[in-house]
């Protein structure tokens, strides 16, 4: 934890420089001394000092010996993370151009197998899902989900 | 009185009423399945709302949310994972409860005290919420700015573990809250020159982010197992409430009292009503020693106050437009999606509006008797659906409701973002609520000081010259500096004591 804080408010303090550098360059309010930059000025200044203390703060931790404060967890499957935002990432990529009908079974069907749902489950939670999700946003509340290649079809 | 009857009338209609019905199935279920919390519930539910008119909206928000805080009492009691973090606080006493054959008392004292408190919370808010917005009626740009700074401060202090973390959290949502053209001089900050950005980061996705996509991310890399305490049909879970209720008042008030304050404060809201709570109620108790052994006392007390929490949290919602909890402030922005701008002057031009969701929630606890019995019966086949075939199916569902918000792609984005950091930002100790805070109350607290700044025309002074502002400036200025005048007076010989 300790070293995950030090690299985190190494992070913090960084992006703390950048929001004071860009801070600088937003206009004032007419007739007065301040304007835009006020506030990115003043959260630049907080998270740079946070930031800056909160790499202190893990050093004096480190040197006294304090209990790392990491929770012991159940053991983790880190690889199954990846699969929810690639799934997400391969919808916003293929929605537009392939359509919903397509895309979402297939983003849900992908899930599903990673989760350890067999194929049979799997393809008929993905299809009903999706089916209801489309009635539900696309018929009863007008969501212009996205058709894709099925548009000559519709 | 005209007010009033408007309202009933407003919600006693056969579409809201249905809506109540079903927004309560619904928030029963979330609740009830570990790793889907209360907020994500809300979160879920704002894509359908956001086609709703504003008084169902306002009911299904409510009512899923209160029915979802008691539901998380079930997996608690039957598989010792609390449904909603609000259930954590007394897990294992109930699951103890259940382990000894008490399985209808732990259930049934989770369902009657959560319906109790409920009301109690209620009450308060329907008294609390109008005195203050004629008071608040007064108010101007100063004790605004004051006030949330102070939301700020007990988001940071309060209800953080860890309040350099905490600040840090609240800072990075003041960042978000930065981006767009929503600043005094109208310029685009942080915006990359896209056009998406120019509008600022939309709300919802984020929060559908923050609090849905971070569950299933933790749901993915989780190998916990959940077990069925209790194979068996259950009795009646009412049985022997009489007794509780009689043998445990103070315990009830004590905690619906607390859960209320707590609620109303911005940043805590059920989990913390309900930890503060079960830590008071094992000290004050004639029993103490039988708390962690399964004892009904803890969950008399604590359940009350989760469930009061929520009522208290929307106090300052209602009053102030600053939220009492993550639930209220995913419930501000519908309330601005809806045109029902919080501040004390919708008491005033639009009390029909207020009374209404007073009603709701008094309706949504009085259902919550039914309702949560018929949960409670159906809570073995509930807990056995897996949250594997389930957790897919939310992503689509935060996918496409973050699409729908304004039918862009670029909402999956910012709620894919989102979620990411949210889920990180929780393993590594930084609290969400304030960042969320942050982030909705950002643009007010900007226009706030702004027009304050003009007011004062360079005067600090000018800050603190009127009375109820110099109380709120003094009390945030001293929550501030508290470690420094804590550490002097501990250095003081004649204190040390």
């Amino acid at each position: 934890m300790q070293r995950i804080d030090r690299a985190l408010g190494i992070v913090l303090a960084l992006l703390a420089t950048v929001v004071l550098w860009t801070a600088r360059t937003f206009p004032a309010v007419p007739g007065q001394k301040v304007g835009a930059g006020f506030l990115p000025t003043l959260v630049g200044a907080g998270l740079l000092v946070g930031g800056l203390l909160l790499v202190r703060r893990s050093f004096d931790a480190a040197r006294y010996g304090a209990a790392g404060s990491a929770p012991r967890r159940a053991p983790e499957r880190w690889w199954l993370a990846g699969v929810v935002p690639a799934a997400v990432l391969g919808y916003i990529a293929l929605a537009d151009r392939i359509g919903f009908l397509i895309v979402a079974p297939l983003m849900v069907l992908a899930t599903l197998r990673a989760f350890g749902v067999g194929w049979r489950a799997a393809f008929g939670w993905s299809v009903a899902g999706t089916l209801v999700v489309h009635i539900a946003f696309y018929k009863l509340l007008r969501v212009p989900l996205p058709w894709g290649v099925l548009r000559p079809w519709y | 009185m005209d007010a009033l009857l408007t309202a009933a009338e407003l919600v006693f209609q056969p579409y809201v009423l249905l809506v109540i019905g079903l927004s309560a199935l619904y928030g029963l279920f979330v609740g009830a399945i570990p790793g889907l919390t209360a907020t994500m519930a809300t979160a879920l539910l704002v894509p359908v709302t956001f086609f709703m008119a504003p008084i169902p909206a306002v009911a299904a928000i409510v009512t899923a949310t209160a029915m979802a805080i008691f539901s998380g009492d079930i997996p608690s009691a039957l598989l010792r994972m609390p449904g909603t973090p609000a259930s954590a606080a007394y897990t294992d006493e109930a699951y103890l409860l259940t382990r000894s054959g008490q399985a209808e008392l732990a259930l049934g004292s989770g369902l009657v005290f959560s319906a109790l408190g409920g009301i109690f919370g209620v009450v308060v808010l329907s008294v609390a919420a109008p005195a203050l917005a004629e008071v608040a009626l007064q108010f101007s740009s100063f004790e605004y700015f004051w006030l949330v700074m102070l939301g700020f401060t007990c988001a940071v202090f309060i209800a953080s573990s860890d309040p350099l973390k905490g600040v840090l959290s609240l800072l990075l949502g003041l960042f978000v809250g930065c981006v767009g053209l929503d600043n005094p001089a109208a310029a685009p900050r942080y915006t990359f020159g896209n056009a998406e950005l120019m509008g600022g980061i939309s709300l919802i996705p984020l929060m559908i982010g923050m609090f849905a996509i971070s569950e299933v991310l933790r749901f993915a890399i989780s190998t916990e197992k959940p077990e069925l305490a209790v194979d068996r049909p259950f009795g009646n879970v009412f049985a022997g409430m009489w007794g509780v209720l009689k043998k445990y008042p103070l315990p009830l008030l004590r905690g619906s009292a607390l859960g209320t304050a707590v609620g109303a404060l911005p940043g805590a809201g059920a989990d913390i009503a309900a930890w503060m709570s079960y830590a008071m109620s094992k000290r004050l108790s004639k029993e103490p020693e039988k708390f962690g052994t399964g004892h009904v006392e803890g969950i008399v007390e604590a359940g009350a106050a989760n469930n009061s929490a929520l009522g208290g949290a929307w106090i300052p919602a209602l009053v102030f437009g600053i939220p009492g909890d993550s639930i209220t402030a995913i419930a501000i922005g519908v309330l601005y999606l809806k045109n029902l701008n919080p501040g004390p002057t919708l008491f005033v031009h639009n009390p029909q509006n207020i009374y209404a969701v007073f009603i709701i929630f008094m309706l949504a606890q009085i259902l919550m008797l039914p309702f949560g019995w018929l949960a409670i019966k159906v809570a073995k086949q509930l807990l056995r659906i897996p949250a594997a075939k389930l957790m897919p199916l939310i992503l689509l569902f935060c996918v496409v409701g973050s699409f729908a918000i304004n039918n862009t792609v670029f909402g999956v984005v910012i709620m894919l973002v989102a979620g990411v950091v949210a889920f990180f930002m929780e393993r590594w100790g930084f609290p969400v609520a304030p960042t969320i805070l942050g982030v909705v109350l950002g643009n007010m607290l900007e226009e706030q000081f702004f027009s304050s700044l003009v007011k004062a025309d360079g005067r600090v002074f000018a800050f603190f010259e009127r009375p109820i502002a110099a109380a709120l400036g003094v009390l945030t200025l001293l929550i501030w500096t508290s470690p420094l005048w804590r550490g002097w007076l501990r250095r003081q010989p004649g204190l040390a004591r």
